[in-house]
C-alpha cells in the first residue's frame, strides 16, 4: 500500500505493508539511517523520533497508523534551534561511547527540553528512561541535557 | 617508496596519490614491504597533502572505547601536527600494512603507544629534513609546532603542506635516529578532546554496520536451533517463500556444529528485514536435537553442589598448610559461598553484518573487534582466498568482547553467496541474546582466617567451574596466581568442574569481572569478621605481599586514593553503607568505593562512586579514559544488580530488555576518577574499571544493612527492612 509521509519537512512515500513499523520504513525505503534498531520492542529508545513534536518508538508505530502526522528524525536536528544546542552539548561534552544509542538520546533530549525548558534531574529521568545506553554515558547524558538547557551542570 | 628497518617493522615514505607525502609503517619482512612499496601497495597511517590537510589511519576498530581518537592523538603529537587540521580514518583490514588489529582485552594502547608515537616522530623527522635541506641548514636546528618547520635563527618557516612533496623524495629517516618528544613537549597527548566521531554520531550519520547499504541489497534473518548447533531436520520453506517480499529461504546444513562457525540454520532472505522477520512466524523448524546437550542452570547449580561437598578434581595451587591454619588458636575463620551467574554482551547493535559475495571474491562492512577473523572464517568456510576478501572496519556500536567473533560475517557471506546478491544480516535482538557466547557462570566455596593481629592468614578456596571436555572453558579459569594467592601464607585453591555446551565468550574484562566480585567481597567478609576496618585490612594485606608479579605498591595506592576521596569512616544516615574493593585486571589497578542506600523495600539506590585508577604514567585522552572508567563502572552496577542469563533445556531463556534489564539513567551515580600516574608503561582502560564496582556494591550493602549478598544478581527481597 502506498503511504505519503512528511520526513523532516519532505513529503516522501512508501508502498509498504501498512503493518510495517515507521522504523523500517525510514531505514529501508526511505534511506532515513538515523533512527536505529535496538530491540523492536519499544524497550530500548534508539529508534526514537518525534512525531508532531512528540517523542515516539518508531519500532512499535505501524506506518499506517502515521498518517499526515510530522516525522522529525535525527538527521534533522542540525536545522533545529533546540537539537542544534542539545547536539552541541553532547560532542562538548563529549557524551558518546560506541554512539549507537544517541540519535535516540538526543531526540529524547531535545524533545524534553522542548517541552520544559529547564528540566529537572526528576524530570529527566522520567523522560530518559525509555533510551537505554549499553555503554552507560548516562552521567554525561544527564550533564550534556543540563548544559543544552543552559543550568548548571553539577 | 623508501623503507627504513625498525626492528619487525619498516618505516615506508613516499608520495601520497593526489600529492604530498605518506608515511606507512609494514609489519611484514623487509623484502615484502620493498615488494608493497614498489607496487604502491601499502596503506599509509599519514597522508599529509599539499594543502596541509593531515590524515591518519586509526589501525584498531573502535567499538566506543575511543581507539580510533586516541591512536590518531598520539601519531598527531609525535608529527606535532596541528590538530583542528587532522582527519581520521578507519584503517581497513590490512595485516601486512597494520599488523594486529583487533580490539580487545585492552590492549590498544599497551601495544601500539610506542609504534604509533614513532610513524608520528618519522613524519616529522622527514619534514624537517625536507625544510632543512631547503634552506642549507642543520636538521637539528630547526623546531616544529602545528603543522610548521621554524629555523628561528634565519627567521624561516614552511608549513607541512608545502614541505610535503619534497619530503615525499626524501629517504625514510633511519630507525635509529626517530628521537621521541619528551613527554613534557606533548602538546594533544594528555589533553581532553572529544572523540573525533563525535559529530557525525550526533548527526546520525551512518557510520555503522547495520547503516551499509549496497545496490541492490536484500535482507536476511539466519535462524539457527535454539539448542545451539542442531541440524535443522526441516521447516516449512513454502510458506515462508510465500509471504510477500520474501525472496528466497533455505537450510543450511553448516560447516560446524561449534559456536563460531557456521552453525546450521534456516535462511530466509527479503527485500526487507521486517519482512523477514514476520515470516519467522510460519518457519515451523523442526531440529535435531542431541538430549546430551539440554544443559540447564539448574542442573549446573546441583552438579556445583555435588562437586563442593567431595573432594575437588584437582588442586591448583598449595602453599603452607591452610587445614592447619584454619584451626590455629585465636583465629575467627568464615567459610561462605559465592555464586555468579551467566551474562550476554547485549550490545546495542546486534550483531551485524553486510557481505557482498561475487565469484571468488568477498566483500564484508562488519561491526567487528577483529576484522582479520571475520576474513579468515569466511575464506575457510565459502572456500575464498583470505586476499580476496575485503573487510570495511564499520564503527561498532558496542561490542564488549563480542563481536570478536565472526559469526555474522559467515552468515551473511554464506547467505549473499547462495542467492548471488548483497546481503544484510541482522540478528535480532532476541537471536543477539539467544546467540551469545555467554560469561560462564561459576561457584566457589571459601574459607578464611584471621589471625588476632588482624592478618589474613589462610585462604581457600573450592572453585567449581564450566569444563567442555577436560579442558577448562574458555574464559571460565582461574590463574593460580591470582590474588590473594602470593599475600597469604596458607592458601589452597581447589578445583572441579562441571560439564556444560554453552557457546562461552570473552564478556569485557573476562574472568575479573567474575573473580573480583567473589574474592573481594570475601575479604570484606574476613576484615568484618577479624573486627578490621575494610580498608586498613585491605592495605595490611597488600603488605603482606610474599611473591608473584602483583604490584602491591600500585595497588595500595589506588586503595588509599579512592578511601581518601569518599571520606571514608564517615559517619552516615541509617541503610547507607560505604563498601571498597580493588581488583588488578588487564595491566590496571584500580579501586573502587560505593555509597549506597537501600531503601526499605529492598531498593539499592547507588549514590555515588570514587574510583582511584592506575595505568601508567600517560592518559592520552583523558576525556575518553573518564568515560571509559564512568561506563565500565555502571556496567558493573548493572551486571550486579540485575543481568542474568539462564539456561533452560540447552538454550538461552532471556531474550529482550524486559527479562535481562540494563542499568538505566533514573539508576546511574555519579563517578568520581583519579587517576594516578605512577611511572609504567600506560596501558589500556576498556576493562580494568569493571570488576571492583560489583565487590565495592555487595560490600556497601553490607556496611548499610548487614546483609551479605554471595549470589549476583543481588537478590533484593533479601534486602526489605
Ligand atoms: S528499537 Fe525501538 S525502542 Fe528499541
Ligand atoms: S554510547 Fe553505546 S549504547 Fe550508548
Amino acid at each position: 500500500m502506498a503511504f505519503s509521509l512528511s520526513v523532516n519537512g519532505k513529503s516522501m512515500t512508501a508502498d509498504v505493508d501498512p503493518a510495517k513499523p515507521l522504523l523500517w520504513v525510514l531505514r529501508e525505503d526511505l534511506g532515513v539511517l538515523g533512527p536505529k534498531y535496538g530491540c523492536g520492542m519499544a524497550q530500548c529508545g534508539a529508534c526514537t523520533v518525534h512525531i508532531d513534536g512528540r517523542p515516539a518508538r518508531s519500532c512499535i508505530t505501524p506506518v499506517s497508523s502515521v498518517g499526515n502526522a510530522k516525522v522529525v528524525t535525527i538527521e534533522a536536528m542540525s536545522a533545529d534551534p533546540v537539537g542544534q544546542k542539545v547536539q552541541a552539548a553532547w560532542t562538548d561534552l563529549d557524551v558518546a561511547q560506541c554512539g549507537y544509542c544517541q540519535p535516540g538520546q538526543i531526540m529524547s533530549a531535545t524533545a524534553l527540553i522542548k517541552s520544559k525548558p529547564q528540566p529537572t534531574d526528576a524530570d529527566i529521568d522520567q523522560a530518559m528512561n525509555g533510551n537505554l545506553c549499553r555503554c552507560a554515558t548516562y552521567i554525561r547524558i544527564r550533564k550534556a541535557i543540563k548544559r543544552a538547557s543552559g543550568q548548571k551542570e553539577v | 617508496m623508501k623503507v627504513q628497518a625498525s626492528r619487525r617493522q619498516f618505516l615506508i615514505s613516499g608520495a601520497a596519490a593526489g600529492g604530498g607525502l605518506m608515511i606507512g609503517l609494514s609489519m611484514t619482512t623487509r623484502g615484502s614491504a620493498q615488494t608493497a612499496a614498489a607496487a604502491g601497495k601499502v596503506n599509509a597511517y599519514v597522508t599529509i597533502a599539499p594543502d596541509g590537510a593531515v590524515t591518519i589511519m586509526a589501525k584498531n576498530p573502535d567499538m566506543g572505547q575511543g581507539i580510533k581518537t586516541s591512536l590518531v592523538m598520539i601519531i598527531a603529537d609525535e608529527l606535532d601536527a596541528d590538530w583542528s587540521r587532522v582527519k581520521a580514518v578507519q584503517a581497513p583490514s590490512d595485516p601486512a600494512t597494520f599488523g594486529r588489529q583487533s580490539s580487545g582485552g585492552s590492549r590498544s594502547i599497551a601495544t601500539e603507544w610506542m609504534p604509533m608515537r614513532q610513524v608520528g616522530a618519522a613524519g616529522r623527522a622527514l619534514l624537517i629534513a625536507a625544510a632543512a635541506k631547503d634552506w642549507g641548514v642543520q636538521p637539528a636546528e630547526c623546531t616544529t609546532s602545528k603543522s610548521v618547520v621554524y629555523h628561528r635563527a634565519s627567521n624561516r618557516s614552511a608549513t607541512y603542506g608545502a614541505l610535503a612533496a619534497k619530503a615525499a623524495a626524501l629517504p625514510a629517516p633511519a630507525a635509529g635516529s626517530i628521537r621521541l618528544k619528551e613527554p613534557k613537549d606533548f602538546t594533544i597527548i594528555g589533553k581532553p578532546v572529544a572523540q573525533l566521531d563525535a559529530p557525525a554520531i550526533g548527526r546520525g550519520e551512518p557510520i555503522f554496520s547495520i547503516d551499509t547499504q549496497v545496490p541492490g541489497m536484500l535482507y536476511a534473518h539466519y535462524v539457527k536451533s535454539p539448542v545451539w548447533g542442531s541440524k535443522c531436520l526441516s521447516a516449512d520453506l513454502a510458506a515462508v517463500k510465500a509471504v510477500k517480499g520474501v525472496k528466497d529461504a533455505f537450510i543450511v546444513e553448516g560447516k560446524s556444529t561449534q559456536m563460531g562457525g557456521l552453525l546450521p540454520g534456516v535462511a530466509i532472505v527479503a527485500d526487507s528485514w521486517w519482512t523477514a522477520q514476520q515470516a519467522r512466524a510460519k518457519l515451523n523448524a523442526k531440529w535435531d536435537i542431541d538430549p546430551a546437550r539440554l544443559n540447564s542452570t539448574a542442573a549446573f547449580k546441583a552438579q556445583a553442589s555435588q562437586c563442593q561437598a567431595s573432594a575437588p578434581l584437582r588442586t591448583e595451587r598449595k602453599d603452607g598448610d591452610t587445614a592447619a591454619a584454619l584451626k590455629q588458636a585465636g583465629v575467627k575463620t568464615v567459610s561462605a559461598s559465592y555464586a555468579y551467574p551467566w551474562l550476554a554482551h547485549a550490545s546495542l547493535e546486534p550483531q551485524t553484518c553486510t557481505a557482498n559475495v561475487t565469484g571468488a571474491k568477498a566483500e564484508l562492512w562488519v561491526s567487528t573487534q577483529n576484522p582479520d577473523a571475520a576474513r579468515q572464517l569466511v575464506a575457510r568456510t565459502l572456500g575464498l582466498k583470505g586476499q580476496d576478501i575485503t573487510v570495511h572496519v564499520m564503527r561498532a556500536g558496542g561490542a564488549f568482547g563480542r563481536k570478536g567473533q565472526a559469526d555474522p560475517a559467515v552468515e551473511a557471506a554464506w547467505i549473499s553467496q547462495k542467492v548471488g546478491a548483497p546481503v544484510k544480516l541482522i540478528a535480532s535482538r532476541e537471536d543477539d541474546m539467544k546467540f551469545d557466547f555467554y560469561r560462564p557462570a561459576g561457584f566457589h566455596t571459601l574459607k578464611g582466617a584471621v589471625d588476632a593481629q588482624g592478618n589474613l592468614t589462610a585462604w581457600e578456596d573450592h572453585f567449581v567451574t564450566m569444563a567442555e571436555g577436560t579442558a577448562i572453558a574458555n574464559q571460565a579459569s582461574m590463574s593460580p596466581a591470582e590474588f590473594p594467592a602470593g599475600f597469604v601464607p596458607n592458601f589452597r585453591y581447589d578445583l572441579s568442574t562441571v560439564q556444560s555446551v554453552v557457546p562461552i565468550g570473552s564478556l569485557r574484562a573476562p574472568r575479573a569481572n567474575a573473580l573480583g566480585f567473589v574474592i573481594q567481597s570475601f575479604i570484606d567478609e574476613l576484615a568484618h569478621a577479624g573486627g578490621q576496618d575494610p580498608v586498613a585490612f585491605r592495605l595490611k594485606l597488600l603488605a603482606a605481599k610474599k611473591d608473584g608479579d602483583y604490584d602491591a605498591v600500585r595497588m595500595a595506592a589506588c586503595v588509599r586514593k579512592a578511601a581518601e576521596m569518599s571520606g571514608w569512616g564517615r559517619k552516615l544516615p541509617a541503610r547507607h553503607g560505604l563498601g571498597t574493593a580493588f581488583h588488578y585486571s588487564h595491566a590496571g589497578y584500580v579501586s573502587e568505593v560505593i555509597e549506597v542506600e537501600v531503601e526499605t523495600d529492598g531498593t539499592v539506590a547507588v549514590k555515588k562512586v570514587w574510583a582511584a585508577v592506575d595505568v601508567g604514567r600517560q592518559i592520552v585522552n583523558p576525556s575518553g579514559a573518564i568515560n571509559q572508567v564512568e561506563g565500565s563502572i555502571l556496567d558493573g552496577i548493572s551486571c550486579a544488580l540485575h543481568q542474568r542469563i539462564t539456561i533452560d533445556k540447552g538454550a538461552c531463556v532471556q531474550g529482550h530488555f524486559g527479562d535481562n534489564p540494563l542499568m538505566r539513567i533514573s539508576e546511574a551515580p555519579e563517578v568520581e576518577v583519579a587517576f594516578i600516574l605512577s611511572d609504567n608503561p600506560p596501558t589500556g582502560l576498556g576493562e580494568p574499571g569493571l570488576p571492583p564496582a560489583l565487590p565495592a556494591l555487595s560490600n556497601a550493602i553490607f556496611a548499610a544493612t548487614g546483609k551479605r549478598l554471595r549470589e549476583l544478581p543481588i537478590d533484593k527481597a533479601q534486602l526489605r527492612a
